[in-house]
């Protein structure tokens, strides 16, 4: 037979019985639907979260004191010594900018209302280096940081928060833990982020926050210092630059530096990596019932075939070989699973799209993203699922005796 | 060999029931003529319908050779088998055994799949309702068919590949006796007009009594060859 004919005769074979069929679809188009919905979630969350990372800025280094990777006793702070000596152009060519920064939370309040929020010491390298800008006013200059000037530049939501509004707030004052300050600027919107809103904070000089907010036991401590590379292709380069310099001033012995150099790229892998194991786990509780829908699959070739023996003994009569018994309840079987896979990816597609609805209505902006390689892959695998929940039902009707099968009742 | 379409020689199968070998036929000899119409009679149990599925290679003889149309039958594999049913046996049993969800057409074209010829089938099978006096009922599946219809579209079936030989299985047994004699009939005109040799299998006498030649098969072997 050529493979419209056994095409046609299983869709005919199919539609015979369309209640069965069906459901065993339903099986399917669940297991397939689940699958793709939940990749692309799982797809979304990461496109999601490496796009809040790239938002931090760009060819961004993050150094900070301790190591993960070796046990390190009492690892020395870093300082704003440090961060003066990897602005060095000799030492380190391929550092554009550095940006240290003193952070810490405090409850805020202003225009009445209050809130607890993350405020920031940055320095004037700070806009470059993160890419903020502001909407009115200007960023923190370096006169308010020779002057520790009481001046916080204030995110959008936390404006919202305490005033209502995110414009006409140049002049306004707040108080961060008790301290009065006088807003110079609004910093523009970037966006909810996985890594926490960037846009509900409070910046201030980082000089003020040095001496009048955050005191560490070492008061020239910093946090964190962001370094910029010059170009995307200099990131390495710096990142040992960086590395050099800082084993050198906190003369840590070889292969035990008291501090981590971790590239946005890092950042981004590390994320990749997490949200990936997230989106195989998702998809492993899916693909389970997939395998549900391919046992019912099985369940009802196995009925199908008991069912009509006397058929199949009829068409052996007839000139039927083994193959093609074989080849007729494969496709039969894989295509309920073809056509559920198809349904499937529509519905999975939906639930996606919903999930990406809910998500954005409650204010987490997610869009999940259904991929041609999930479709695929969904595809793909339902069909196989078929075959192989078929692959037993077909071989018993293939090798039922054709005398045997013809006297079944 | 060469007027004898079929040629078995010494058959014998035997089934294995648990522990116990039953004999059901023990060296059966017969040959039949081309063109001929043959009844196989005998009791049940006598091994008959064992006889017919071997001779219409759905089954394999334990031991014994076996030609059909100049072929070594005994010798081949499952899928030749196959091949040679589809080529050379046209089938008809007691029960129709139409496929019910396939017009009356589809049906006949059924074998014409399985060969493998894809030119002019339809042609073919539509020749085939015709010479059964179905020209009107082409579209029509089996539910909406008389009893009488459907064994005249399974013999339809069973000729539209222009076999060696039809094996009809009971093939009134379901009908009442005016159908019935319908039935048998065609099947008499049809070996009259295409030569094609025709083996009935009956309990009926009056149904054996119409072939040529009754063959009548008695625990295993053939009893006596008889008018």
């Amino acid at each position: 037979m050529t493979l419209t004919q056994v095409l046609f005769e299983s869709l005919e074979s199919l539609n015979s019985n369309k209640l069965r069929s069906g459901l065993t679809i339903l099986g399917i188009v669940i297991g397939v639907a689940a699958v793709i919905a939940m990749l692309a979630v799982g797809k979304g969350a990461q496109d999601t979260i490496t796009g809040s990372i790239s938002g931090i800025g760009t060819n961004v280094l993050f150094v900070f004191s301790g190591n993960q990777q070796v046990d390190i006793r009492n690892p020395r702070p870093l300082t704003i010594q440090d961060t003066e000596a990897l602005q060095d152009p000799l030492t380190a060519p391929s550092v554009k900018a550095v940006a240290p920064i003193l952070q810490s939370n405090f409850e805020v309040t202003g225009g009445g209302e209050k809130t607890n929020t993350e405020v920031t010491g940055v320095t004037p390298s700070y806009a470059d280096v993160r890419n903020y800008l502001v909407t009115e006013g200007e960023f923190i200059t370096n006169d308010q940081i020779l002057g520790h000037a009481s001046v916080a530049l204030i995110g959008p939501e936390t404006a919202v928060k305490l005033f209502g509004r995110s414009q006409g707030l140049v002049g306004e004052s707040i108080r961060i833990a008790g301290q009065p300050f006088r807003i110079t600027g609004v910093l523009e919107s970037k966006g909810g982020g996985a890594m926490g809103s960037q846009d509900d904070r409070v910046l201030i000089p980082f000089s003020t926050a040095q001496s009048r907010l955050i005191r560490r036991n070492n008061p020239s401590r910093v946090d964190l210092i962001f370094v910029q590379a010059i170009s995307a292709d200099e990131v390495r380069r710096a990142s040992d630059q960086v590395a050099q310099i800082l084993r050198t001033r906190h003369r840590t012995e070889i292969g035990k530096d008291d501090f981590t150099i971790f590239s946005q790229q890092d950042f981004i892998q590390t994320a990749s990596t997490i949200t990936g194991v997230l989106t195989i786990f998702l998809g492993g509780i899916a693909a389970i019932s997939l395998l549900v829908g391919g046992i019912g699959i099985m369940n009802i070739m196995l009925v199908s075939v008991a069912e009509r023996t006397r058929e199949i003994g009829l068409r052996k009569a007839l000139g039927a070989r083994r193959r093609d018994i074989l080849i007729q309840f494969l496709t039969e079987s894989s295509l309920l699973s073809f056509i559920g896979g198809i349904i499937g990816i529509l519905f999975g597609w939906l639930i996606a799209f919903a999930v990406g609805k809910v998500a954005a209505a409650t204010g987490n902006a997610f869009t999940p993203s259904v991929g041609i390689s999930a479709i695929l892959l969904a595809t793909i695998f339902s069909t196989a699922v078929g075959l192989f929940f078929g692959i037993y039902p077909a071989n018993r009707a293939a090798g039922l005796e054709p005398v045997e099968a013809l006297r079944y009742e | 060999m060469s007027d004898h379409v079929i040629v078995a020689d010494n058959l014998l199968k035997i089934y294995q029931m648990g522990d116990v070998e039953v004999q059901a036929l023990r060296g059966l000899s017969c040959n039949i003529d081309r063109g001929e119409v043959v009844a196989i009679v005998g009791p049940s149990g006598s091994g008959k319908s064992t006889l017919m599925n071997i001779l219409g290679c759905l089954d394999h003889p334990t031991s014994g050779d076996y030609y059909l149309d100049g072929e070594h039958v005994s010798e081949l594999r499952d899928d030749q088998l196959a091949n040679i049913r589809n080529r050379k046996v046209g089938f008809i049993f007691q029960s129709f055994n139409l496929l019910s969800r396939a017009t009356a057409l589809s049906n006949v074209e059924l074998p014409l799949r399985y060969s493998g010829s894809n030119t002019g089938r339809k042609e073919r099978a539509r020749q085939a309702l015709t010479d059964v006096g179905l020209s009107d009922r082409m579209t029509h599946r089996p539910t909406e068919l008389s009893g009488g219809q459907q064994q005249r579209v399974a013999i339809a079936r069973a000729i539209v590949n222009n076999p060696a030989i039809i094996m009809a299985d009971e093939p009134t047994g379901n009908l009442d006796s005016k159908v019935g004699q319908e039935i048998m009939d065609l099947l008499l005109n049809l070996n009259k007009e295409i030569g094609t040799t025709l083996i009935i299998v009956t309990h009926d006498p009056k149904v054996a009594a119409q072939a040529q030649r009754t063959i009548r098969i008695k625990d295993g072997v053939v009893d006596t060859e008889g008018e």
